[in-house]
């Protein structure tokens, strides 16, 4: 088994790992970690398919690397953006979980709102 | 078995385990922890499949500004989540979430092992164009010629998602400083750091960008160098986020996306197709546009981090 193949198990294996703790955590934060590591073995699968494509004296197909590399800047871009997202409901709402009916009830809405104007 | 796959193997078994940590750690703190861990081992991973640009953005934006990114939402998040307590997913719906994840990373696995053979592969297409860029890194020629569309949308991305960040704002804030105000000690080390490394952040960042067109490195590596370098002095109190009303601020953001997407206009007139550069004038143009995108980058970043507007622009 090279290098190439071993990594190319690896990634998918991140993938399964990422996918599961999207599904099972119930706090977005850790929903945000686990999608990261999802695209991570995304890129990685990608990387190895890259590095297979070794030819004319480089060390892997140019072409996968740099659209590798958009990912993960487009990758943090949107992570940025849900971090972001998950900030306003905590002020918004004081919860950290998508569930509404978890722990408060309705009339609790937008505490710190009010408690600001 | 050779000491290269023994080292290989111990660093996929690594992976692995840092990973399974990340995603099984009760602890918020300690799975972001186990994050940046993670990328750090993971831009190894890139190395040994000799990406070496992929490695450096993997280390610096993958593992680096995220880890900042979650580190910072962790610690806000967590004296709210101790109060509210959250309802963990019963043992049945463990195990068949398990089941079935497992089952898509077999399949994944199996068509690793079904890849055609030989590999197909852009690479010589690649080296044979490469001295009608005038670049010497393929990575950076198929990012800045071939495939310069891509580049030019992924410009325009982070200042949208620059814009997604700042709507978040409370009305009252709009227009105001991001985040809190840092404040530390005159001894403090980290004002030590922030006033020696700075100068030394900056000069390795801008040597990425300028070799990025011939060797490993690039304007997104060498940017984020130096918004982690305006990250750091702002940590330590030394400056402060400018209030995202500034005109100035703006004007850098969408600087290099404009010059670019007026590059990639002029491309219509003289060749006679967007983004195509004049013959012999491809490295100038080229350089010119990763000049103007690396200011960009760099401030979207370092504003993406620091998140929607906190503060009053005069507090």
């Amino acid at each position: 088994m090279n290098a190439a193949t071993l990594f190319g198990v690896c990634s998918a294996a991140l993938v399964g790992l990422g996918l599961y703790g999207l599904v099972i955590h119930p706090r977005p934060l850790r929903k945000i970690l686990a999608f990261n590591l999802l695209g991570s073995g995304v890129f990685l699968l990608f990387g190895v398919v890259a590095r297979r494509g070794a030819a004319a004296g480089m060390g892997g197909d140019p072409v996968p690397q740099a659209l590798v590399i958009t990912g993960i800047v487009v990758a943090f871009s949107a992570t940025a953006l849900a971090v972001a997202l998950l900030l306003r409901l905590l002020h918004e709402t004081g919860r950290t979980t998508l569930n509404a009916d978890a722990s408060k009830n309705p009339s609790n809405n937008r505490p710190r709102e009010s408690a600001n104007s | 078995m050779t000491i290269e796959s023994a080292l290989y193997i111990a660093l996929a078994v690594l992976v692995l385990a840092v990973a399974a940590w990340t995603i099984l750690a009760r602890d918020d703190y300690a799975a972001i922890v186990g994050f940046v861990t993670y990328g750090l081992l993971l831009s190894l991973v890139w190395v040994s499949l000799s990406s070496l640009d992929i490695a450096l953005t993997e280390a610096a934006i993958g593992g680096g500004v995220t880890g900042v990114l979650l580190l910072g939402a962790g610690a806000r998040l967590r004296s709210a989540q101790e109060s509210t307590g959250v309802e963990r997913p019963g043992i049945a719906q463990r195990v068949s979430a398990a089941a079935l994840c497992a089952l898509i990373s077999a399949g994944l696995a199996l068509t690793v092992f079904l890849l055609p053979e030989p590999a197909p592969t852009l690479a010589p297409s690649a080296a044979a164009n490469l001295a009608a860029t005038g670049m010497g890194n393929p990575v950076s020629a198929v990012l800045l010629a071939y495939r310069a569309l891509d580049t030019l949308l992924e410009s325009a991305v982070l200042p949208l998602a620059l814009i997604g960040v700042w709507s978040l704002a409370s009305d009252r804030f709009w227009g105001g400083r991001p985040g809190l105000q840092h404040r530390a000690d005159r001894e403090d080390v980290l004002v030590f750091l922030a006033q020696l490394l700075p100068p030394f952040g900056a000069l390795m960042g801008i040597y990425m960008v300028w070799i990025g067109t011939d060797h490993p490195g690039g304007k997104f590596q060498g940017g984020t160098i130096l918004a982690a370098m305006w990250i750091l002095t702002k940590m330590a109190g030394i400056t402060d986020t400018p209030p995202i009303s500034r005109r100035w601020l703006r004007i850098v953001l969408i600087a290099g996306p404009s010059v670019f997407l007026a590059i990639g206009l002029a491309g219509f007139a003289v060749p006679g197709t967007f983004l195509a550069y004049p013959a012999g004038f491809e490295k100038p143009i080229i350089l010119i546009i990763e000049a103007a995108m690396t200011p960009s980058i760099a401030a979207a970043l370092a504003l993406l981090l620091a998140g929607p507007p906190e503060r009053k622009p005069n507090g």
